[in-house]
């Protein structure tokens, strides 16, 4: 074996990523590369298609055109046993969190332990009720159903069943929206926890600059289907781009026009 | 013109449906040789299926048993036929209704709740949900509702079949004074194997029928309340529907020579 000079493959690289549903184009050519062990952050207007990004990298949309690589291997198209195979390295957290209604908080967040890794139920439910205790949640929450939670405290069960397999990849979508401050500022923590120590390679949606700045090595923006700025949390400030700008502080005069009609 | 463009739309949706419907039945076949197994969810399952369905299809066929005796014995007795009630009862009930009337009550109360079930899930995202935590949603939810299905509605059937003629027997002997011995032998008199076991067979049909459209509109509902309360009236009528074409057609089959 030598030592080659080729850096190895990024973890996660989409090229070209084109995604339209009936009669809108959502996607339009989306390129990205995610390190390995790096925590990217993708922002962007409401309805801009990130959502759709994450979808389309887990295979839970077949993208229209592209090619979407993880560790070098294309995971477009995958069969039902690679798809489930490729899951095991993966966490998820959805926006509208998904919890499994029918099953006890502990049992939602022991899942991917006891069906996907074939786990024993009481050394999952240990383990489920630690990951609960780092997003601050006791063991009675975790005897409740999801249907007696806060949509706060639903986020975090989310939160934790997305980590519990302590999974190389981690997806997040909008981790802290609908928390308080401080929780935010705990579960910032906690991804970044992820990250740092455990080498988790996560890709977040945020509408939330503090909690971007805090989680992210790199920060990227969606715009109109395409990424349209990728940088250092640093730079985001005075990144010279114009719907950075007009994003980061929040203005509704600027290059990006949202559809709403003027009184 | 419009009209001509509506039936080519009805109609290529319709081959669209069956086309959806058979890659959704390969990937239950497949997933039915190889693991993983969800035994906990199957036992769930037939649970559900079976004990909870008890009640309605013995209701059921306790006063259909009760209503053919009396409608026979009234019917027959224009042409002094009266004897016949025993074995038409057992015929008709084993034959056809207690599988049919078991099939269709089934199809409201089971076909209804997983449709609403599993759509709702599809519409929270909790299919993908179960997708990302390595769990391939066909063999943890639907493989266990098809087998429960289809072996449960056999069981429930044997139990209808002898509600049903003890259904009959009751009005017999009670209402139209038949004597009891002489009605039960005329019952088991004419009774032959095959017409339990075509009973049965139609039984395990339906069963697989009722969870399969159960499973697969509520597999393929979209958009929120509104797409799973179309998904629910579309599974119980498909199930219906096919209920009753399948009985005619597996009839011809066993008796039709
Ligand atoms: N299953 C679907 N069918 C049809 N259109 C869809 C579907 N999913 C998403 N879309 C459309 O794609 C676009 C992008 O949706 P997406 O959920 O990715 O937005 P988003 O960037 O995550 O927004 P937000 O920040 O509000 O969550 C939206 O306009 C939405 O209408
Ligand atoms: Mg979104």
């Amino acid at each position: 074996m030598t030592q080659s000079a080729a850096p190895p493959p990024p973890k996660i690289a989409l090229a070209g990523v084109h995604k339209s549903f009936t009669d809108k184009s959502v996607l339009r050519g989306v390129d990205l590369e995610i390190g390995r062990s790096e925590s990217l952050v993708v922002i962007g207007g409401s309805g801009t298609g990130k959502s759709v990004m994450i979808k389309c990298i887990l295979g839970l949309m077949r993208p229209d055109a592209g090619d979407i690589e993880v560790d070098g291997d294309s995971v477009v198209g995958l069969s039902r046993s690679e798809r489930s195979e490729f899951m095991t390295r993966v966490g998820m957290l959805f926006q509208g969190s998904a919890l499994f209604d029918s099953l006890p908080v502990w049992e939602n967040v022991a899942f991917g332990l006891i069906q996907g890794r074939r786990m024993h139920r009481a050394a999952a439910r240990e383990v489920a009720l630690a990951k609960l205790a780092q997003v601050g949640l006791t063991e009675d929450v975790g005897n409740l159903v999801p249907a007696e939670l806060s949509g706060g405290m639903q986020k975090r069960v989310a939160l934790a069943r997305a980590i519990a397999t302590d999974p190389e990849i981690i997806f997040f979508d909008e981790p802290t929206t609908g928390l308080d401050p401080i929780m935010g500022d705990v579960i910032n923590e906690l991804i970044v926890q992820c990250v740092r120590e455990l080498g988790a390679t996560a890709l977040s949606i945020t509408h939330d600059m503090a909690s971007a700045r805090k989680i992210a090595d790199r920060i990227a923006m969606l715009h109109e289907g395409r990424i349209v700025w990728v940088g250092p949390p640093a730079a985001i400030d005075d990144s010279g781009n114009p719907y950075v700008d007009q994003f980061v502080h929040g203005r509704a005069e600027g290059p990006i026009r949202m559809p709403v009609r003027a009184r | 013109m419009g009209f001509v463009q509506a039936i080519g739309r009805a109609f290529l949706t319709l081959l669209s449906t069956i086309g959806r419907l058979v890659i959704f039945v390969s990937a239950i076949a497949a997933s039915l040789v190889q693991p993983p197994f969800y035994p906990r969810q199957l036992g769930r399952q037939l649970v559900q299926i079976g004990y909870y369905s008890l009640p309605v299809v013995g209701l059921t066929t306790l006063f259909t048993g009760m209503v053919l005796a009396l409608q026979s014995y009234t019917g027959f007795a224009r042409f002094n036929a009266e004897s016949a009630v025993a074995t038409v009862v057992v015929l008709s009930i084993t034959r056809e209704l207690a599988p049919v009337l078991a099939g269709l009550m089934v199809a409201g109360r089971i076909g209804a709740a997983m449709a609403a079930e599993i759509g709702t899930m599809r519409v929270t995202e909790q299919i993908d949900a179960l997708t990302t935590l390595s769990t391939d949603p066909i063999r943890y939810l639907v493989l266990p509702r098809v087998l429960a299905g289809l072996l449960m509605l056999p069981l429930l059937v044997v139990v209808g079949d002898i509600i049903g003629v003890f259904g009959g027997f009751l009005i017999a002997v009670y209402r139209l004074d038949f004597n009891a011995a002489n009605y039960l032998q005329a019952t088991l008199e004419y009774l032959e194997p095959i017409d339990v076991i075509s009973g049965l067979v139609k039984a395990a049909t339906f069963g697989f029928l009722v969870s399969l459209m159960g499973c697969f509109h509520g597999f393929n509902s979209r958009g929120g309340a509104q797409g799973v309360g179309a998904a629910t009236t579309g599974a119980v009528v498909s199930a219906s529907i096919l209920i009753l074409i399948c009985n005619y057609i597996i009839t011809q089959l066993f008796f039709a020579r």
